[in-house]
């Protein structure tokens, strides 16, 4: 996997949203492959940062911190936005 | 993919609060009754969402605490600013409702011979040591020899989770105390935040090839794991679920 | 339908109604929410600039400090729910800022580091309701509050005040910022309880 920083003391882990994506996707995703849209970087989705300030859930790059996937709940529909992945598999 | 092979439920399901258990002054375990329960793996967890009667909903992950096999158990520690865990650790009784999802996770988790290397090394800060105890759990049930080193970071001995326990680790398990804001009289333990020096004299060394699981609050975790790779862990078999920032 | 959860309710007001916006609890606590991690930028490298105007202004930090500041005491309300009342800052007006600004614009996008963004009316900046801010309770805002200095906007939902500012963009045309891309309102005024878009 490629080197990565340090994550900041309020950011969680992909494990902590393993229920989303499986509700999302269809099928566990924590083990899923992330690869940033940046700057390439390969990345576990369970060792990706994960920010949840309430307003929503913002997934970012180990590597170079880019956003890689937005979820926002607005009236009962969740709002998926995963521009910043190169691939998730 | 192999271990895979028990699925989580996509969607909540109702579950009635059995028996609680007070592990500490702020930490309770709650057993969980769900019909049709799938069984879980050690290691996983499960999300429980909280309906009030305006319909205001609030939700919240937590870890499994019992083995796989072991009816439903999840323990929770009481967060002050919380809005989810004082009701768990203070409202909830046995017989009331809450909704449940899962069991979740593929990456956290451990089954005795799904790794054909070495000893494990568990490193659990605070509440992070409920996964680990589960995998422990796990490991006893299934007659596992893997050696097992737990190293457990808590704020003081009034904090340990689990204790009676820990202190009879079954044969093969070792369990590493460090108190890190008070000790009890005589305490001879090791009574600091977890470094280098402490990972080195605890840690299996890395030509043992072992298998390491992190968790707690995310700076424990990024310290510990850093730790790791510094002694010559291969990044890939260090598991981490880190917590976020809990003030510890 | 999902069954009811015996005794759990949610976190309540216990102020009086004119003080929390509706939806609104009071909390003691100031929750750290972040969408990204805590840049630490230095401040020999910090500035503050605002584009879009006839032309481009940017401070130093010295040059921003030298300017003057104000005190202030106000409630802060988070889309979020939680209110907190009577906190105080010290910070630049943006109404010092914009006067040292050419330009016609009527909206910002405002800018921080790490990539967030979000928009105001350039009005809502005016007349003694926003600040660049980098005192927080006495002393210098700490980091994860947004400092060396975030922007703060309490009449709007506190999304709108910025970590870690570091600049406006000024705009003819209103364009959504980070949060309002995804849903939340475009205004976000607390009293009207403007959280999503269409409320």
């Amino acid at each position: 996997m490629t080197e990565a920083s340090s994550l900041d003391d309020y950011a969680v882990d992909g494990n902590a949203i393993g229920g989303l994506l499986m509700a999302l996707f269809g099928t566990e995703m924590t083990t899923a492959v992330a690869t940033c849209g940046s700057c390439g970087a390969v990345r576990q989705v369970a060792e990706l940062p994960v920010y949840m300030p309430g307003l929503g859930i913002v997934v970012r790059c180990r590597s170079c911190q880019s956003v890689l996937m937005v979820f926002t709940g607005v009236r009962q529909v969740t709002c998926v936005d995963l521009m910043g992945l190169a691939s998730l598999g | 993919m192999a271990g895979t092979a028990v699925r989580g439920r996509l969607s909540w399901q109702t579950a009635t609060v059995g028996p609680v258990t007070d592990e500490t002054a702020k930490v309770r375990t709650l057993r969980l009754e769900v019909p049709d329960w799938p069984g879980h793996r050690a290691g996983q967890h499960v999300d429980i969402r909280l309906t009030a009667d305006d319909g205001y909903q609030a939700e919240r992950a937590y870890s499994i605490a019992s083995a796989p096999g072991e009816p439903l158990a999840i323990t929770v520690e009481r967060l002050d600013d919380g809005e989810v865990s004082p009701y768990l650790t203070e409202e909830a009784r046995t017989g009331d409702q809450l909704e449940v999802r899962g069991p979740i996770g593929g990456y956290f988790v451990w089954e005795p011979g799904s790794d054909s290397g070495g000893p494990l090394l568990l490193a659990a800060g605070g509440s992070g040591v409920v996964p680990l105890r589960a995998i422990v759990r796990e490991r006893s049930r299934a007659g596992s020899s893997v050696p097992v080193r737990l190293l457990y970071s808590s704020r003081s001995w009034e904090d340990v989770i689990y204790s009676s326990e820990l202190d009879l680790p079954p044969d093969g398990v070792t369990v590493i105390y460090t108190l890190t804001r008070t000790q009890p009289p005589a305490w001879h333990g090791y009574a600091r935040r977890v470094d280098e020096q402490m990972l080195t004299e605890v840690a299996w060394p890395a030509s043992e090839r072992p298998l390491a699981y992190v968790c707690g609050p995310t700076n424990f975790v990024e310290s510990v794991a850093a730790g790791l790779v510094a002694l010559g862990y291969p990044p890939g078999r260090v598991k981490t679920e880190r917590f976020g920032a809990t003030g510890q | 339908m999902s069954p009811v959860s015996r005794g759990f309710r949610r976190k309540r007001e216990v102020a009086p109604a004119d003080r929390v916006p509706p939806g609104q609890y009071v909390t003691k606590d100031f929750p750290v929410l972040s969408a990204g991690p805590t840049p630490h930028t230095p401040l020999s490298k910090w500035t503050f600039s605002i584009d879009g105007g006839r032309e481009p202004v940017s401070w130093t930090w010295d040059e921003f400090r030298a300017l003057p500041t104000e005190t202030l005491t106000t409630d802060i309300h988070c889309v979020t729910r939680w209110s907190k009342l009577d906190t105080m800052w010290e910070g630049v007006s943006l109404d010092v800022l914009l006067g040292m600004v050419d330009y016609d614009a009527r909206y910002v996008l405002a800018f921080s580091d790490g990539g967030y963004t979000t928009n105001l009316p350039v009005a809502d900046l005016l007349g003694g309701k926003a600040w660049v801010a980098f005192g927080y309770g006495g002393g210098p805002l700490g980091a994860e509050h947004g400092g060396p200095a975030r922007l703060l906007v309490p009449h709007l939902y506190f999304w709108k005040s910025a970590k870690w500012v570091r600049g406006l963009q000024l705009r003819d045309t209103e364009v959504p910022g980070f949060w309002e891309n995804y849903g939340y309102h475009i205004y976000g005024d607390p009293w009207r309880e403007q959280r999503y878009a269409g409320d």
